[in-house]
């Protein structure tokens, strides 16, 4: 091999990635718009329901107890009262997704509690009622959080702060306990790396059969270079892409919030698994090449091998089990217990992705280099 | 043979029984300009792309500086520069880019690729036009980067596979006189064409072929001489009763 040459085929590939603006935005812009967009709708803050919610409150009862309920809503944080008149312009409003959810206070809400603190201990002499609670479906994320925490306030309502009261039951001292509330985006970040190294597959697997039909491989295959020098390139190229794309994608998410568990070594192999996947994406490329006979098949084809890393192995919620069978479930994987959970690198776990991802390299690229040398240099 | 030269022998080549060369023989002389005439799909492109070892004969050999191109194709390919016949670059790249891309790729030192590219340029007038990136070339500017990136490693033997086609006369006859230039500099160089001007023009020694066979070899003039006629348009006709535009 000549240094050289694959100098120059790097150099070459690396000037196309920045001229070309397809390559460019797959490369480098697509993964920041993506992060950018994904910390906007998922991220800030710590606790994850730093969101409000506008919440319909039709007050049936007017008593004492009901505005005591109100002024508990009211004084949460998250939620946003709404008053209506009637439960009819409320559904309505619900339907619509004006409000996320809508509460009915009973007319015999005040006389239920009452009832009960005249006699604690015997729910016969209860006059009994329900609050009904109507949350939108459309949202998942306010379907889950909503009915806790009216549960909390109904509880308040009733019986006052119990924070103050006397209790034979503690928890253990909280200073003791450190506890990380994450945020949707964090628990997407890690993926976002791998989601970003699969699409090199599509990459390699266009220039190649470009460079084919053109004729350029054919008019390099008349210069002294080898066929192992030009795949050579290609791989340093997209190693040197695929570092640039990681540092990148990093320093966005670190901007939109997200705080890693682990120290500059935990990074540092973060980066190697990642560009273990751009390896093994080059690999795939390589396949694709061989099958295509032209740049558009090229890039469907590409998919083949994207489509089921990106939906069992990135950041997009997927069967765990299946996620098995493809690379870029170990590398999210790794990155989610090293970035997230602080897993130590020499941890069993880490370990053990990091064999399978290598091994997953090196059968993808002797794959890829032995089926390309033979199908996919010339058509 | 002498290590520049170029031995032919027997050659055969067919694709899926279709026979597009058919028992070629002939030599070329080192610093030699030898033509491959023929009409369109006669094998003049078969033929350079066994000699240059991109196709493997199906019986026969060529020997290219003294090397089987069945075995050694290699270091065939240290020897020479090609400038095929559909001119590939890299878009993305600038003229002066690609050239020096392919010098790297044939080894040569940097400092050698950079003077040579700039020689180069001058020679094809396009000194100017290499700043620009090769994908907003004119059809003629694309044929005279794609010699340059031919002969980039200055090559003993040169092949140029219809080199002037979709050219301007003025651009045409600049490029007759680089490769006239090629001579003096003592380079072998076999060109393929199908303008019987140009063959007149530059040729040494042309060989006619149609049908993948070899039906006339010798110089210009006397292949004229011998049928009587004043060009070789007529010379072709002469022999096979069709127009080599045909």
């Amino acid at each position: 091999m000549n240094i050289q040459r694959i100098n120059a085929l790097i150099k070459k590939d690396v000037k196309i990635l920045y001229r070309v603006p397809a390559s460019l935005f797959l490369t480098i812009l697509f993964p920041i718009v993506l992060t950018v967009a994904f910390g906007m709708a998922f991220g800030g803050g710590s606790s994850g329901l730093d969101s409000t919610y506008r919440i319909g409150i039709i007050d049936l009862d007017n008593s004492r107890w009901s505005e005591y309920f109100i002024g508990n809503i009211s004084q949460n944080d998250v939620l946003i009262n709404v008053s209506y008149i009637n439960s009819e312009i409320g559904q309505n409003d619900l339907a619509q997704g004006k409000i996320s959810a809508l509460i009915i206070i009973p007319s015999n809400f005040g006389a239920s509690i009452d009832s009960f603190w005249a006699n604690p201990n015997d729910p016969s002499t209860w006059i009994n009622t329900t609050v009904e609670l109507f949350v939108d479906q459309g949202s998942l994320v306010a379907s889950n959080a909503i009915p806790p925490l009216f549960q909390q306030i109904l509880l308040t309502t009733i019986y006052g702060e119990l924070e103050a009261a006397p209790q034979s039951v503690q928890i253990g001292n909280p200073a003791e306990v450190s506890s990380e509330h994450l945020t949707q985006f964090d628990l997407m970040a890690p993926g976002l790396f791998a989601f970003a190294a699969i699409f090199a597959t599509m990459l390699v697997a266009e220039g190649f059969v470009e460079q084919r039909s053109s004729g350029l491989l054919r008019r390099i295959q008349l210069t002294p270079t080898s066929p192992t020098e030009v795949i050579t390139s290609s791989f340093i190229s997209n190693m040197i892409t695929a570092i640039l794309q990681v540092t990148i994608l990093f320093g966005a998410i670190i901007i939109m919030g997200f705080t890693p568990q682990t120290d500059i070594t935990g990074i540092l192999f973060c980066f190697v698994m990642v560009v273990l996947l751009t390896l093994c994406s080059v690999g795939f490329g390589l396949i694709a090449a061989s099958i295509a006979k032209n740049p558009g098949a090229a890039t469907g084809l590409s998919f083949i091998f994207i489509l089921p890393q990106m939906f069992f192995g990135t950041f997009v919620p997927g069967s765990s089990d299946i996620g098995q069978l493809v690379p870029s479930y170990y590398v999210t994987h790794t990155l989610t217990s090293i970035l997230l959970r602080g897993a130590a690198i020499t941890s069993e776990t880490i370990i053990y992705d990091l064999i399978v991802i290598i091994g997953f390299t090196i059968i993808v690229i002797i794959l890829g280099i032995g089926i390309f040398s033979k199908f996919g240099r010339e058509k | 043979m002498s290590i520049n030269g170029i031995k032919v022998q027997d050659l055969v080549k067919k694709f899926n029984g279709v026979t597009a060369v058919n028992g070629l023989n002939f030599e070329v002389n080192p610093g030699e300009l030898f033509g491959l005439l023929g009409p369109n799909g006669a094998g003049k492109t078969t033929t350079i792309n066994i000699m240059t070892g991109l196709l493997q004969p199906t019986s026969g050999t060529a020997f290219v500086g003294g090397f089987d191109v069945r075995k050694q194709a290699s270091k065939i390919r240290k020897l020479i520069g090609v400038a095929p016949q559909d001119p590939s670059y890299f878009t993305h790249l600038t003229g002066r880019e690609n050239v020096e891309l392919f010098g790297n790729l044939h080894n040569v030192p940097k400092n050698v690729i950079k003077k040579r590219t700039k020689d180069l340029l001058e020679l094809v007038g396009l000194t100017e036009g290499a700043k620009r990136r090769a994908g907003t070339y004119s059809g003629g500017m694309i044929r005279r980067i794609s010699l340059v990136m031919a002969l980039i490693n200055d090559p003993e033997i040169a092949f140029l596979d219809e080199p002037t086609v979709a050219m301007d006369p003025q651009s045409r006859h600049a490029t007759w006189d680089f490769i006239k230039d090629l001579k003096t500099r003592e380079k072998t160089v076999i060109l393929t064409t199908h303008y019987i001007e140009e063959a007149e023009e530059l040729c040494d020694r042309v060989g006619i072929i149609d049908h993948g066979k070899l039906i006339a070899l010798d110089t210009p003039k006397t292949l004229m001489q011998e049928h009587n006629t004043t060009n070789l348009e007529d010379v072709f006709l002469e022999i096979t009763g069709r127009n080599i535009r045909e």
